[in-house]
């Protein structure tokens, strides 16, 4: 099983973007997918490092895409999202719009906001000319195995969301704006002080969601500790992990020996919760009654 | 803030504190049947419960002295009176305007719970297929309670509109009128 | 001419209510995850589908199928199955969101007309003009996060019509892309046509206060004496940054009745009303007030005062996305 690293969803400073970019050209991970995921206006900030970016990850013989936005609205977004095919690098799709503008043969890749629940769906896009598709978050692991299954006879890599913040909403109205009082047009980037998105818990206290501006996420991060084994005899060929503050590209080693037999079940969420103390994890997607469950709970009582 | 109410008309004291002393059996048996009744002429009632076709509800009319146990029974149902405390799968309570209203299409379900109204508790998802499965029936109480009269149907008819428009209870079918 | 309102029915009564009301279309789907409203005691068995539509064209009236889910790996016949009843029923047309439905309905029902469902999210007209020129695509039920300037801007740049809801429940998120529900409850919009579904609703009321909990999270509580919402998740009260609020979206419902001119002047072709979910009392109420408000509309009259306040969730209603600074 390979590992993507999926785009980073929040809004960092220039250096911090790039300094994840850096670290993961020695990190044990074969696919990158970087751009702006979650809101155009955040682009401008560090698009120039984008170009030096793939440079290096390329040189450091990783394969490199593209993402487009999540939700594409405005004329510059449309006008932004048609450009993303012309710059030669694998693209992304997290928004079915970005069909309007690929040409008919070219090779793409699907994220996982793109709804691909089923054979259906998968053999479309295939014929479309998708060769990777990131299967939606909140799917469970009976059809995560018929479409792996269905993407082994159409040549099509199955990945499925193996770490990270779990992004569960997307909308046109920004959150963080909305929490200063201001509307989108004028948010003044009130996002940029919460690096690993905003925790929202419940009245009682309950961590339960994350805001990362027009974007809601989970509180727990997603951790597919417990899953490898059974993703690997499913026939899954990649497992995605979603940037997140700290040492990222350690995460990703901490994946790698799990896939590799070098470490144990249980110990990638130990070694998380030993770096990040208070982190929540989960992984009720895949095996769970629901997404925010934690196998690793029951484990522990 | 203002009051959210809808102002349902409350239940008379004098008809409401006879049930205080009215034996409770006949009563229990009376609505029993009546609820065969309208079991046979509305099967497709009881489909639309599906699952929850087993299930017990209460209700409790919060301007009587007394309360209801409900039970679908897949379509033999049985009703159970009491001025003891009900134990079901789920409780609705609210004015018996409200819930009689609701039955005949006088009011809307939701609007009398986001009024507060109207108050659940328990398998809210069973009130919910009870709500529908009613909705749809399109039950009008006092016709059928008249055709079950027999002879005494015409004097039926005319307590139940006396009554209707002294209290201002919903107690036959609105062609889809509206209370509020 | 006259904007066609489309309004919903979740039993047979309510389509005859809606049609009787004056409703020129209904929408209602059948009783299985195949379609976004699947709650208990709802929906429309085969036969009830072919009897309600039936009444409907005997009145004038037509009669939408949502298949508006996507349908589940390993278990797609259910919903090619659910197409074809649709069309053999003498549906006017299936509303449909999934990529693989729209490709399987366009090569083997290409006499059924499709639109597509608001949860397809197509929020732009290059979108918008794909799916017609892939699918056949005849209508779009537009996103409500657009504004009604982005609407005019949509209709100049496409032939297909559009809809857009004008009254009821409001979905703050890109409609068919949120989780919310299956991160809380294991069920979701996507996969099991329930949002916040009422199984997982738990109410609590302590000495007049009341608590709602979906899941184990408590998503909002209200004093005594004031309106109680549904405890949907985006709605919900929570804690962020120092502050209690409703941090996604008030619990209000849609009703954008004063915009109608707008969005005719936009372009629109058809109002959607939301509710198959409530009384035949209520349908029949809000489609009464919107037939009189179109017909009103299209004789160049003043629209008639509204009065459905309520109808609507926790008694209070916004214009939406339709607004700007909703934003």
């Amino acid at each position: 099983m390979q590992l993507t690293v999926g785009p980073n969803p929040f809004f960092w400073k220039p250096e911090a973007w790039s300094g994840l970019y850096d670290a993961l050209a020695s990190a044990p991970v074969q696919r990158i997918v970087l751009g702006e995921l979650v809101c155009s206006k955040r682009l401008p900030f560090y698009q120039d490092r984008i170009p030096a970016a793939i440079e290096t990850l390329q040189a450091a013989g990783k394969g490199v895409a593209v993402s487009s936005l999540a939700l594409i609205t405005l004329k510059r977004e449309r006008k932004l999202s048609a450009e993303l095919v012309e710059t030669g690098v694998e693209v992304e799709i997290n928004d079915l719009s970005m069909l309007a503008y690929l040409p008919q043969g070219m090779a793409f890749s699907v994220g996982p906001l793109v709804n691909v629940y089923n054979e259906g769906t998968l053999a479309w896009l295939a014929a479309r000319g998708a060769t990777s598709i990131c299967l939606p978050p909140e799917l469970p692991l009976e059809p995560v195995r018929t479409l792996a299954r269905a993407g082994r006879d159409l040549g099509v890599a199955i990945e499925v969301w193996g770490h990270g913040r779990v992004p569960l909403a997307i909308s046109g109205r920004c959150y963080h704006a909305r929490l200063h009082g201001r509307t989108k047009d004028n948010c003044q980037f009130a996002c940029e002080n919460d690096p690993d998105g905003l925790d929202v818990a419940t009245l009682d206290g309950q961590d339960f969601l994350a805001m990362n501006g027009v974007q809601t996420l989970s509180d727990s991060f997603a951790c597919s500790d417990h899953q490898i084994e059974i993703l690997q005899e499913a026939g899954v060929s990649r497992l995605r992990l979603s940037p997140q503050t700290g040492d990222f590209a350690a995460i990703c080693a901490l994946y790698r020996d799990r896939i590799d037999g070098k470490i144990k079940r249980g110990q990638i969420a130990a070694a998380l919760q030993t770096r990040y103390p208070g982190i929540r994890l989960s992984d009720g997607f895949l095996t769970g009654a629901c997404g925010a469950e934690w196998s690793g709970a029951s484990a522990q009582s | 803030m203002p009051d959210p109410s809808l102002h349902l008309p409350l239940c008379p004291r004098l008809p409401a504190s006879a049930l205080r002393w009215l034996p409770l059996v006949p009563v229990s048996l009376a609505l029993t049947d009546f609820a065969r009744r309208l079991a046979k002429r509305h099967p497709a009632m009881f489909r639309r419960l599906g699952g929850y076709a087993q299930a017990r509800f209460i209700l409790d009319p919060t301007d009587l002295p007394v309360s209801m146990l409900l039970e679908p029974r897949g379509g033999a149902p049985r009703v159970h009176v009491s001025r003891r405390k009900l134990q079901g799968d789920a409780r609705i309570a609210g004015p018996l305007a409200g819930l009689l209203g609701m039955v005949h299409g006088a009011y809307d379900g939701d609007a009398l719970f986001f009024s507060r109204d109207l108050v659940v508790e328990g398998d809210t998802a069973a009130v919910l297929a009870l709500r529908n499965a009613i909705d749809d029936a399109e039950l009008d109480l006092s016709a059928e309670a008249q055709a079950m009269s027999g002879p005494l149907s015409a004097p039926v008819k005319r307590l139940i509109t006396l009554t209707e428009a002294r209290t201002g209870v919903a107690l036959s079918r609105h062609e889809e009128d509206y209370g509020w | 001419m006259v904007m066609e309102i489309v309004c919903p029915a979740g039993t047979p009564a309510s389509l005859r209510a809606a049609v009787k009301a004056g409703a020129h279309t209904v929408y209602c789907g059948f009783a299985d995850e195949t379609n976004a409203r699947n709650f208990p005691g709802l929906n429309f068995d085969r036969t009830e589908m072919r009897d309600g539509i039936a009444f409907a064209h005997s009145h004038g009236a037509k009669v939408l199928v949502a298949i508006n889910t996507f349908a589940r790996a390993g278990s797609e016949p259910l919903w090619h199955r659910a197409i074809a009843n649709a069309e053999s029923a003498g549906a006017d047309a299936v509303i449909l969101a999934d990529l693989g439905l729209l490709a399987h309905a366009a090569s083997h029902h290409p006499g059924l007309r499709r639109h597509l469902s608001v949860q397809a999210a197509a929020a732009n007209a290059d979108m918008i003009n794909f799916y017609a020129r892939t699918f056949g695509v005849k209508r779009v039920v537009l996103p409500r996060v657009l504004s009604v300037a982005e609407i005019a801007a949509i209709n100049a740049e496409t032939e297909v019509e559009t809809e857009v809801f004008v009254f009821g429940g409001l979905c703050v998120m890109a409609e068919g892309r949120c989780s919310l529900s299956s991160y809380a409850t294991g069920q979701s919009p996507n996969m099991q046509g329930v949002c916040s579904p009422a199984s997982h609703v738990d109410y609590h009321d302590d000495a007049g206060a009341l608590s709602a909990k979906l899941g184990g999270y408590t998503i909002h509580r209200v004093t005594k004496g004031e309106p109680a919402p549904y405890p949907t998740l985006c709605k919900g009260c929570f804690k962020a940054d120092q502050s209690t609020g409703h941090q996604f979206e008030d619990p209000v419902s849609l009703n954008a009745e004063k915009l109608i001119p707008q969005l005719f002047k936009a372009g629109v072709t058809a109002l959607k009303i939301e509710g198959r979910q409530r009384s035949r009392a209520y349908v029949a109420q809000v489609v009464r007030n919107f037939r009189a408000a179109v017909d009103a509309q299209a004789a160049g009259l003043p629209l008639p005062e509204g009065m459905l306040a309520s109808l609507t969730e926790g008694q209070a209603a916004t214009a939406g996305a339709y607004k700007k600074t909703w934003r």
